[in-house]
Order: structure tokens, then sequence, then C-alpha cells
């Protein structure tokens, strides 16, 4: 039979628990509560760092922001240099694993020997360019080709669409982008870019969806203006070419200044090579001889000592000078002129290129006043222009001075000069007696008035027989151009081997045009001619009639000669200048 | 008391969503801006590309071998050079 079980009344049911233990249970959920609370708090307030840090990393991104290198222009704004961006393939030699049909392809792509390829993934290294600098779109094939452990990085390189013509004003930049000769390195500051980066916020489709902040703004590099001007520029390089093959000269160097600013709007050397392929690169070839080389510049030296001459007030263009007949012993040693002259004038001794002119106007003042005026003139110190490896020549305090050496020096021997620093010193001859810096970058607003180191009478009557000197009856007919009247010398140096004057020379001309008004100076030296000539009237004037004429045209300066036929004399009639 | 309530929380909600739709457009915008700069940084070194096969193609040199080789062109000689007046030549532009 069944029993009624009744639940109202069960034992259990009437134990009454203590009164403790609820509130137990509620106090520990109120526990719990709080520190849920506590480290809540604390992971929200106080150290929020890490959590941040990690969610940061899921999201955020610091991206690199590559700058690009300045473009150099020529004075119309012709790109002479510029960079873009080019790929470098590298490798982790350990991850790669090439089958030989993909050792093949990468080769072809690449441009290398497959066994070139093979032995470069055979380092020890850990990383290896396997090829630096190559087009985008070749990158591009050989990352389509997906082979494991091989990358590609952004790189720079640098194009010189002038190539050899303008190679030793531009210089060139290293592989890593940086100036390393010329304009590149002389303005590395401006030129160089600095890269930035900054943070921002990606989405998981990689789109950049915030700018967070920006780390380091990146700075592009400045484009450089030069005073180079690319037509004359060509119009020297070529010309220069053209007279090294004629009288088989080992070197020579051409530079052309404005008178007016200062500005060098040409600069060429030969021999030359081409930036945009360094490879096989010589000494001589890199050599910047305009700036770098010193030699001794001969007679183009005369026009100064017969200017100090002329502007001490000692002499008068008219002056008469006894070079008869043709010798001078000064202590042990003696000088002489190439073909005796008898009495000349001053501006004679300049038109005929007399040493014993020059010697004995130079005689007649303190090595004091020739050191102070060659100083004045810039000689002995570097020009400063900022180009790398500029040289100062070799100008010896006056005190040193022995009477021999004061004479040869007034004709350009025992002195050593840069072509550039000739070129700028003849820019007291083409303005008023004044000198003014030169300049590398374009100029807008010129210096009026420069250092005065002659008077302006003193400078004009020079020009004046710089003049005479192109004439029939000068050392360098050849050097007339038809419609403007030119001003120069002629300067033919023999050339110092082991201590000795050997038969090798330097043959330089030195000039300006237009002679009313002179606008432009053209130095032209040809180093070693040895094609049968080597008189700077013969070998040097030629190159600067050619450029100089050019340099006019292509500046639209006016003639301001009549367009009678020149009158050039034969080569008979020209006057040999002394060496 | 209610009704307040409620229109706050209407007000509430429709400030949050105007938020999102906010936040979601500037999104769009930054991602604008950033492919347009990233058409820009092209362009430039297309620029730079162009210029420098400009200059390569008119490389003096080049042209002095094409006007002298292919057009047989040459220096006009002494006699064959005319001055013109710089007064005349003025008066005539104008």
């Amino acid at each position: 039979m069944s029993k009624r079980v009744t639940f109202n009344r069960n034992p259990l049911l009437s134990s009454v628990l203590p009164q403790w233990r609820s509130r137990f249970v509620l106090l520990l959920l109120l526990l719990g509560f709080v520190a849920l609370v506590a480290r809540s708090l604390f992971l929200q307030g106080v150290n929020n760092e890490f959590l941040q840090a990690k969610g940061e990393s899921r999201y955020a991104r610091v991206i690199e922001m590559p700058a690009t290198r300045g473009r150099v222009v020529d004075r119309n704004g012709d790109v002479l240099a510029v960079s873009t961006p080019v790929k470098s393939i590298w490798a982790i030699p350990e991850d790669v694993d090439l089958k030989p049909a993909q050792a093949r392809k990468l080769a072809e792509l690449l441009d290398m020997d497959v066994r070139d390829l093979t032995r470069k993934l055979a380092t020890e290294k850990d990383f290896v360019y396997l090829k630096r600098q190559i087009a985008p779109d070749v990158a591009q094939r050989v990352a389509a080709m997906g082979i494991p452990g091989i990358h590609e990085q952004k790189e720079y390189r640098r194009y010189y669409p002038g190539g050899d013509v303008m190679a030793h004003m531009l210089g060139f930049t290293g592989v890593d982008d940086k100036g390393q000769e010329g304009i590149e390195l002389a303005f590395e500051s401006q030129l160089a870019g600095k890269p930035g980066s900054r943070r921002v916020i990606k989405d998981r489709r990689g789109q950049i969806v915030e700018d967070v902040e920006s780390i380091r703004a990146p700075q592009d590099g400045k484009d450089i203006r030069l005073a180079l001007d690319a037509k004359i520029q060509y119009l020297a390089y070529a010309s220069l070419r053209e007279a090294l093959e004629t009288h088989k000269a080992r070197a020579g160097g051409i530079v052309v200044l404005d008178a007016k600013t200062g500005e060098i709007l040409a600069l060429t050397n030969l021999p030359t090579y081409n930036p945009n392929n360094r490879i096989r690169l010589s000494g001589a070839q890199l050599r910047n001889r305009a700036l770098t080389d010193t030699y001794e510049p001969g007679s183009t030296m005369k026009p100064f000592t017969a200017a100090m001459a002329l502007d001490k007030g000692k002499f008068r263009f008219d002056t008469p000078v006894q070079t008869a007949p043709g010798r001078m012993t000064i202590g042990s040693a003696t000088i002489s002129d190439a073909h005796p002259h008898g009495v000349l004038t001053v501006a004679q001794v300049i038109q005929k290129s007399s040493n014993i002119g020059a010697a004995k106007l130079a005689l007649s003042f303190p090595p004091e006043h020739m050191w102070q005026m060659f100083d004045d003139l810039g000689f002995g110190a570097p020009l400063k222009l900022g180009f790398p490896g500029e040289v100062g020549g070799r100008l010896r305090p006056a005190k040193t001075w022995r009477p021999i050496e004061q004479a040869t020096m007034s004709y350009g021997h025992g002195i050593s000069v840069s072509l550039m620093q000739m070129a700028h010193a003849y820019l007291v001859f083409a303005r008023e007696g004044d000198l003014i810096p030169l300049s590398l970058t374009r100029i807008d607003t010129p210096p009026l008035h420069g250092k005065t180191v002659f008077g302006a009478q003193t400078a004009r009557e020079v020009r004046a027989m710089l003049e005479l000197a192109v004439q029939p009856g000068g050392t360098a007919p050849k050097a007339q151009i038809q419609g403007y009247r030119v001003a120069g010398k002629t300067g033919t140096a023999h050339k110092i081997e082991g201590g000795a004057y050997a038969n090798k020379y330097v043959s330089s001309f030195v000039g300006l045009a237009p002679a009313s008004d002179p606008r432009l100076i053209v130095a032209v030296m040809i180093d070693e001619p040895s094609g049968g000539k080597h008189f700077g009237g013969d070998v040097a004037a030629p190159v600067f009639a050619n450029v100089m004429a050019g340099s006019l045209r292509a500046m639209g300066i006016a003639p301001d000669a009549p367009l009678a036929p020149l009158q050039v004399a034969k080569d008979a009639e020209t006057v040999r200048e002394s060496m | 008391m209610l009704r307040l309530n409620l229109v706050l929380i209407a007000l509430i909600v429709a400030s949050a969503l105007g938020v999102v739709a906010a936040q979601h457009k500037s999104r769009r915008l930054v991602t604008e801006i950033e492919r347009e700069q990233e058409r820009m940084r092209a362009l430039e070194v297309e620029f730079g590309q162009l210029q420098l096969e400009q200059s390569t193609w008119a490389a003096h040199a080049r042209i002095e071998k094409i006007a002298r080789e292919r057009l047989g062109m040459r220096a006009p000689a002494s006699g064959q050079v005319l001055a013109v007046d710089a007064l005349v030549a003025k008066g005539g532009a104008r």
C-alpha cells in the first residue's frame, strides 16, 4: 500500500541555517564584482600602455616617405641631372631554392650569367644583392616569378642626359644617390632630400583610413639652377674635342664666364667620361683640370704686369721699353725672346708678347707690389666656389723672391694657376678694373661693382693692347671673330718635368668680347699639343674664336664691329710669342 | 518624465549613428586622398622620366649629328651672315 509523502514537512526545512552564510555568499559575489571593476579600472586607466601598444600593432603602421633628390638644371631650365626610382633585387641565399629553369629565367631577366647568379646565391652571407638599380618593369617581372627569398628594394638612380659633355661640371652620385664629385658634391646639402615617416591606420584591405601623426615630414631636395648654358657648354666641348684631335694633344680645358655677372657659363675638360656608365674610369678622365689642376700660364700673365706698370703711373701705354738684343741676364740666368724686337712701347710688349719687355716692366717695381697684385687677382688661393678639389696654385711670399723669379713671373713662369683662376683674373680687363666673385649658380641680381684691382683707365688701356694682340702684327690673329671686336692674349708655356723645362708645351688663350663692352670671357688651355704646332696663337686661339663666336651668337649679343672681311694674316705674318 | 527620457534616448542613438557615419566618411576620404597622393608621386616620377627622355632626345650632340649627317646642314660661312640692325629689328617686330 502506498504511503503519502508530505514534502512540506521536511525535516530539512525546519532546520534553520545560520544567517551569516547567505551574507557570506553575497559578500563573495560583491568582492568578485569589486575585483572586476578594479581590474578594469587598472587596465583602462592606469596600466593601459601595454594593451594599447598591442592593439595598435594590429592596425597602425609607420610608413616611410621617400624624398627625391633635387634636379640640376641649366640656366634655361634644361635638365642636366635627374633622379628616378629603380629597383634593386636582393636575396636571402638560405631561403632561395631555384630550379634550373627558374635560375635561367631569373638570370635572363637580370641580364646576368647563370653561373654568376648561382655563385652569388652560394654565399654564406645572409644578404646579397643580385643586381642593383634595374628598371622598375624588369623588377616587376622578377617579383611576378614569386621565388621565395628574393626581394626587391626601391632605390633612386641619377641620370645625366648630357653624358660626357657635362661630366666634370656635374660630377656624379654614388649608388646610394649621394654626391661624390662636382656640383653633386658641392651642393649635396641642398640637393639631398630627407626621407620622412608617418603613422597611419590601415584597414584589413591595406588601405590607409586614418592619418594619425606625421613623425617626420619628408623634405624633397631642392633643384639647383646652374649658371651653365647647355648650348655654350656643348659648343666648348665639341670645339675642344676637335682641337685635341687636330693637334694630338693630351688634355685640355675651356672655361666660359659672363663678365657682367661672374657666372660660369661653361666648364669642360678632356679627357672626360660618361657619368651614366662609370665602369673603367681612370684618374685622368676624372680630373677636372680647369679647377683642380694648375699650369704655368705663360704669356697670358703679361697683361697683368703691364696693367700694374700703367696703374702705378710709372709707365704709359706708349712709354718705350728697350728689349734689344732679345736677351737679358739676371744673376746667373738668362731670359730671352723668341725674336729680338728692339725698342717697343708698353702696348707693343703685349702685342708682340715680349718676355724681356715684361720682365723690365716688372723689375722696376718691388716684389711686394707684384705679390700684392697677384694676391688681389686671386692667384695663390682657391676661388672658394665650393667645388671639391679646387686648388689655389703656387704663389710664394714676396720676401723669398729672387730677381730672376720676379722677372719670369712677369711672363707667367715660376707661378702656377688654374685655368678658372686665369679666366677669373681677366675679369679685371673685361670690367672696369674690378673683380667680382664667380658663381656656379645662376644669379639674378649680379654685383654691380667688385673689388677694385686696377683703375678703370688702366683696364681700358690694357684692353686696347689685348685687341692689338689679335690683329695682324699680334700673336693671335686667328682669334678674330667676324662682326665682333675681340681682345685676348696667347700663352705658350714650357712644361716642367723632373725639375727641368721639357720639350712639351701648354698652349693657352684667354680673351674677351665684344671689346667695346665685354660680355664674355673664354679661356682655353691645351696640354701637350704634338701635331707640329704648339704656339697658343695656332692651337688655342682658333678654339677660342670658335667658342666665342658661337657663345656670342647663342646669347644674342649685338656685333660691335663692321662686318668687313677679316684681315686674317697668313701664318708667316703671325708674330711668334716668346716662351 | 518617461517621454523626456525616450526623446533623449532617441537623440543619443541618432547622434551615435551620426558619429559612425562621419567616421566612415572621413576614412573614405582619407583613403581617397592617399590614392590621389600616390598618383601625384607617380606622376612626378613620370615627369622626371619624361624630362630625362626629352633632354636625351634634345641632346646637342644628337641634334648636331642629325643636322650634319641626315639633313646636310652646316654653319654659314663668314661671308653668308648678314647682321640685322637691332633698332630696325625691334621696329619690325612691333
